[in-house]
């Protein structure tokens, strides 16, 4: 029972950074109809960024504003320079583009920083806590998981359903011809779109890292996780994101622990075959149709 | 100038050389030639020379496999490595448990990996490109490793060994598996070549441009896509059953997601949908890696962590780029320079003719024809 409740804890924790990286491939994905596999690389170099700033004395708070910054600003150079020009084509040109941008960055960090694992501290404690007499497997670190993404989802939804900017945001994600014509200047929020995502996976990526280690593709598995995530959530829907996050969390959590951990991408990739056997669109997604 | 090309005309006209027809006479003269010339290559190069040969031999294999589920019925794969994964282990667990032939050992890899294909295809069918994507790049990273959670079967870090087959004595054995490796991959693409101008070939192509419109002529879609992904799985297991020997062993480091990448990057960049184009990218997966951009370094006196990674940067620059401008890949450039060419030969100068690089056909272009497929 203990070990249950443990994992169980430890899934909830991972399913939380599962949910943010799934929130980025999702505001991503509705805006622009991409999967953005670079998102993983992008952020492990916001990573590495930080890691830099961290070295040089700075604060842990000043060292993640920094990151969550690159991240905005990385996110819509990528968009304009690399993404813009294979828009409205096959979708295979987008999805090679990523693909490519996202082994390009991994090899520039080898180059750089090379493959050795480094350690990012964490703000918090990583030890478990004691409650009521039992040591529990949820350490502090856990807890600011938990608020800082849900902090980052409420942010989200704050913007998308309470300004006229997220308004403008989910018109062009919906009908972008129609917002043009209704005067929306679509090229800057596709811009935004992506900034916006890419900073959000910044931030999973700082959430991971201290438990993990800080290497050239630290992020490779945690990204497959968030697009599982955001498939059995629904590739188009940010709450989607979120619960889909804390089932892939717990799902992984179970085989890895009682199974083993080396079958946890394979159980990822079984969850998605299964989810997409029985709700394809995902449980949040609107339904859609698709046009001759 | 005028003199060389009414020249080029007169001979061409006179049709002193004609092509069968039939597409398997064809591709069967082809692979005849080219079987002849690859001969006298692997005796002229030196043993190390023809180990690197034969990698291109099954690279070429794996690479052909992509293109055609790819290039020809629109399904992107970012995880052959993991098919290839699986052709190696099958292949290496034959070795270690039975003592049967080369030949029936790496038949039953083809159907190992076409039957995981066909675990992912099946679920595929349903998806458009970035779910299939997506589930591909799971198959890359995660399949190799559920060999380190049984290691009594796959025989964990060490990994299983393959000895090389045994040729007749006076063969030098890197040359005889070089052999083996080139004649499958001709062999290969000999099947390959006739698939894709049979009825099957005509539905992918089908389902790739419309898969609505397909349906309605009669194909159907999801037994297509179903298909394609098992001939192409197949092709990449046998690939990897050939990497497995030309390595003397599997374990699950052969098969990290760079070598998915690589095929990706393979394919194309030798250009999508041409079955000639893979020789272009399966020479460049092994001689970038390893030699190219190793000099390349040394050049720029670049330092350590640099040439290791320079492959890697290369690669993904080559994805990019290639797509960004030139999606037709070398095979189509080559295409294009050809149809330039022609045009010029026959009408005195380059006609207006339009030739979109965007999606390669698969037939030859003619004067003036303007070639536009479309795709969502």
């Amino acid at each position: 029972m203990q070990f249950f409740l443990d994992i169980t804890l430890g899934g909830i924790a991972t399913g939380m950074i599962v949910s943010a990286v799934a929130l980025g491939l999702v505001l991503i994905f509705r805006a622009t109809n991409v999967v953005n596999f670079a998102q993983g690389a992008m952020s492990m170099i916001t990573t590495y960024i930080a890691y830099d700033v961290l070295r040089r004395g700075a604060d842990y708070w000043l060292a993640f504003v920094v990151a969550l910054a690159v991240g905005l600003v990385f996110g819509a150079i990528t968009q304009s320079v690399l993404i813009r020009p294979v828009q409205g084509k096959s979708p295979l040109n987008a999805i090679i583009v990523t693909f490519g941008f996202l082994i390009f960055l991994e090899g520039l960090a080898g180059a750089i920083y090379g493959s050795t694992a480094r350690n990012y501290p964490a703000p918090f404690s990583l030890s478990g806590q004691k409650l009521g007499g039992t040591q529990i497997a949820f350490s502090p670190f856990d807890l600011f998981v938990v608020v800082a993404v849900l902090v980052l989802m409420g942010l989200m939804l704050v913007v998308f359903r309470g300004t006229d900017l997220g308004l403008r945001m989910r018109a062009v994600a919906f009908a972008p011809e129609a917002a043009r014509l209704l005067g929306v200047r679509v090229r800057p929020l596709l811009t935004l779109g992506w900034a916006l995502a890419v900073a959000a996976g910044a931030m999973a990526a700082l959430l991971v890292v201290p438990t993990s280690s800080l290497t050239p593709n630290f992020m490779d598995v945690i990204l497959i996780y968030g697009f599982t995530a955001a498939v059995v959530g629904g590739l188009d829907s940010p709450v989607g994101a979120l619960i889909g996050g804390l089932v892939t969390g717990l799902s992984l959590a179970y085989v890895g622990g009682y199974l083993g951990g080396s079958l946890e991408p394979m159980a990822a990739l079984a969850l998605v075959i299964v989810s997409l056997m029985v709700r394809p669109e995902g449980i949040f997604a609107r339904p859609a149709a698709r046009r001759v | 100038m005028a003199g060389l090309r009414s020249t080029v005309q007169a001979l061409t006209a006179k049709r002193w050389f004609r092509l069968p027809r039939q597409p398997m006479l064809r591709h069967l003269s082809f692979a005849a030639v080219a079987a002849v010339a690859l001969y006298f290559l692997t005796q002229w190069l030196s043993a190390f020379n023809d180990y690197e040969v034969g990698q291109i031999g099954f690279y070429a294999i794996a690479l052909a496999g992509l293109t055609l589920l790819t290039g020809i019925n629109g399904q992107i794969s970012l995880g052959h490595g993991g098919f290839m994964a699986v052709g190696g282990f099958t292949y290496a667990l034959l070795v270690e448990h039975t003592t049967w032939s080369l030949v029936p050992e790496l038949l039953v890899a083809v159907g190992v990996s076409a039957v995981v294909g066909a675990v992912i295809g099946i679920p595929a069918t349903r998806l458009r490109g970035p779910y299939l994507a997506g589930m591909t790049l799971m198959v890359a990273l995660g399949l190799p490793y559920i060999t380190n959670q049984y290691n009594s079967i796959f025989g964990g870090d060490q990994g299983l060994n393959t000895p090389p087959p045994t040729g007749p004595a006076s063969v030098n054995p890197t040359e005889w598996l070089t052999w083996i490796q080139l004649l499958g991959a001709l062999i290969v693409l000999v099947l390959l070549g006739n698939l894709v101008r049979s009825r099957f070939g005509r539905s992918f192509r089908a389902v790739r441009d419309d898969e609505i419109a397909a349906s309605l002529t009669g194909i159907h879609v999801a037994r297509t896509k179903v298909i394609a992904f098992m001939v192409s799985a197949g092709c990449a297991g046998l690939a990897g059953a050939f990497l497995a020997l030309s390595a003397g062993g599997v374990n699950s480091a052969e098969f990290p997601l760079a070598l998915s990448i690589y095929i990706l990057a393979g394919v194309v960049l030798g250009g999508t949908g041409s079955l000639m184009g893979v020789w272009w990218g399966a020479i460049i997966i092994v001689y970038l890696p390893t030699q190219w951009s190793q000099s390349l370094a040394s050049d720029f006196h670049a330092n350590a962590l640099v040439s290791a990674n320079l492959a890697v940067i290369i690669f993904g620059l080559v994805l990019i780029v290639t797509m960004l401008v030139a999606p037709g890949g070398i095979q189509g450039g080559l295409r294009w320079l050809a149809a330039k060419g022609a045009a010029y030969l026959s009408s005195g100068g380059v006609s207006n003719m339009t030739l979109s690089l965007q999606e390669p056909t698969d037939r030859p272009v003619s004067d003036g024809e303007s070639v536009r497929t479309t795709t969502k």
